[in-house]
């Protein structure tokens, strides 16, 4: 980081930050669709972590491949979500009623 | 050889600048960082995967103190401003305000440590255990029995606190280097670095946030 970044940058990031830390505890508090609140906290956390990541760690100043570095990370455990996804696809009790209750004739 | 020369023979290889222009110690960072950030991910990934195999995992926040962790949070986001206001004014070389502003931070990160032993305490106290727990919800449900949702919720937290502690220590180091000079507006790389760390802590923090408290 050869060039000095201004504090009135910081402070900007600081605000999103703050909005955006506000606005994902408004989204949690309410009970509604699991996988629109999932997607909407997934993304806003992403967006916080991109903005620390970009400015107050430099990234964005800094050169390009250190930035295909950082990102190896995230890449690699979105592919382990996915390498657990079939795994989560054989558990038992989404599809059918928890063992220990199915003693009796079903249907 | 000069480096005009250098460019004239085609040797462009040979002279191409390092990832990061000031220094291998930034670099070194950065490549533990990312490794330290598979370990979150992996045990990110794998509460997700218990979770989810869970038939009765209950909801977060209805366990959790989610008010006390928002403050956890946001403690942690102003931490990490002062951590850049800090960099910001040793690249100025401003000895006053940089160890105003580190020691800020370091009182930023013991704080939120506080707030964690504060939480365990309660937790534990309030019956959840490693293995499994005795809790009354706020909808006056009591849940016993064995459970993966006290494993995976202290050694998450815990993990991350181990790294504020870290921080806390790194910082310390770093403010008592600062005061007998160390550092000045032509020598603050290991300031960045440390900043690095700090900013990571954070980082990894919002990301705990989210899946351990909010989801």
């Amino acid at each position: 980081m050869a060039e000095h970044h201004s504090e009135s940058l910081y402070m900007k990031i600081f605000y999103y930050l703050l909005v955006l830390t506000i606005l994902e505890i408004l989204v949690a508090l309410p009970t509604y669709a699991p996988l629109a609140k999932g997607i909407l906290l997934v993304g806003m956390a992403l967006g916080k972590a991109t903005l620390v990541a970009m400015y107050f760690m430099h990234l964005r100043f800094e050169r390009v491949t250190l930035g295909v570095i950082a990102f190896t990370p995230l890449a690699i455990c979105v592919f382990l979500v996915f390498m657990l996804t079939p795994d989560l696809g054989a558990v038992a009790h989404k599809t059918t009623v928890p063992a220990k209750q199915t003693t009796g004739v079903k249907h | 050889m000069s480096e005009a020369a250098a460019m004239h023979a085609g040797h462009a290889e040979s002279y191409e600048s390092p990832l990061t222009p000031e220094s291998w110690g930034k670099l070194g960072m950065w490549v533990f960082l990312v490794g330290d950030a598979m370990s979150f991910g992996t045990l990110l990934a794998g509460y997700g995967a218990i979770r989810y195999g869970s038939a009765d995992w209950p909801k977060p926040y209805e366990v959790l103190g989610i008010w006390l962790t928002a403050g956890m949070t946001l403690l942690l986001i102003v931490s990490s401003v002062w951590m850049v206001k800090g960099l910001a004014a040793i690249q100025r070389n401003d000895q006053a305000a940089f160890r105003k502003f580190i020691g800020l931070t370091i009182l930023g990160g013991a704080v939120f440590l506080g707030c964690q032993a504060y939480e365990w305490t309660h937790l534990i106290h309030e019956g959840m255990g490693f293995t499994g727990w005795t809790l009354h919800t706020k909808t006056g449900e009591v849940l016993t029995g064995a459970s993966l949702f006290g494993t995976t919720f202290f050694i998450i937290t815990g993990f991350h606190g181990m790294h504020v502690t870290g921080g806390v220590i790194y910082l310390l180091c770093i403010l008592l280097r600062g005061m007998s000079g160390a550092y000045s507006a032509t020598n603050y790389n290991p300031v960045e670095i440390l900043g690095l760390y700090w900013h990571f802590v954070d980082l990894v923090w919002i990301m705990v946030f989210t899946f351990v408290y909010l989801l």
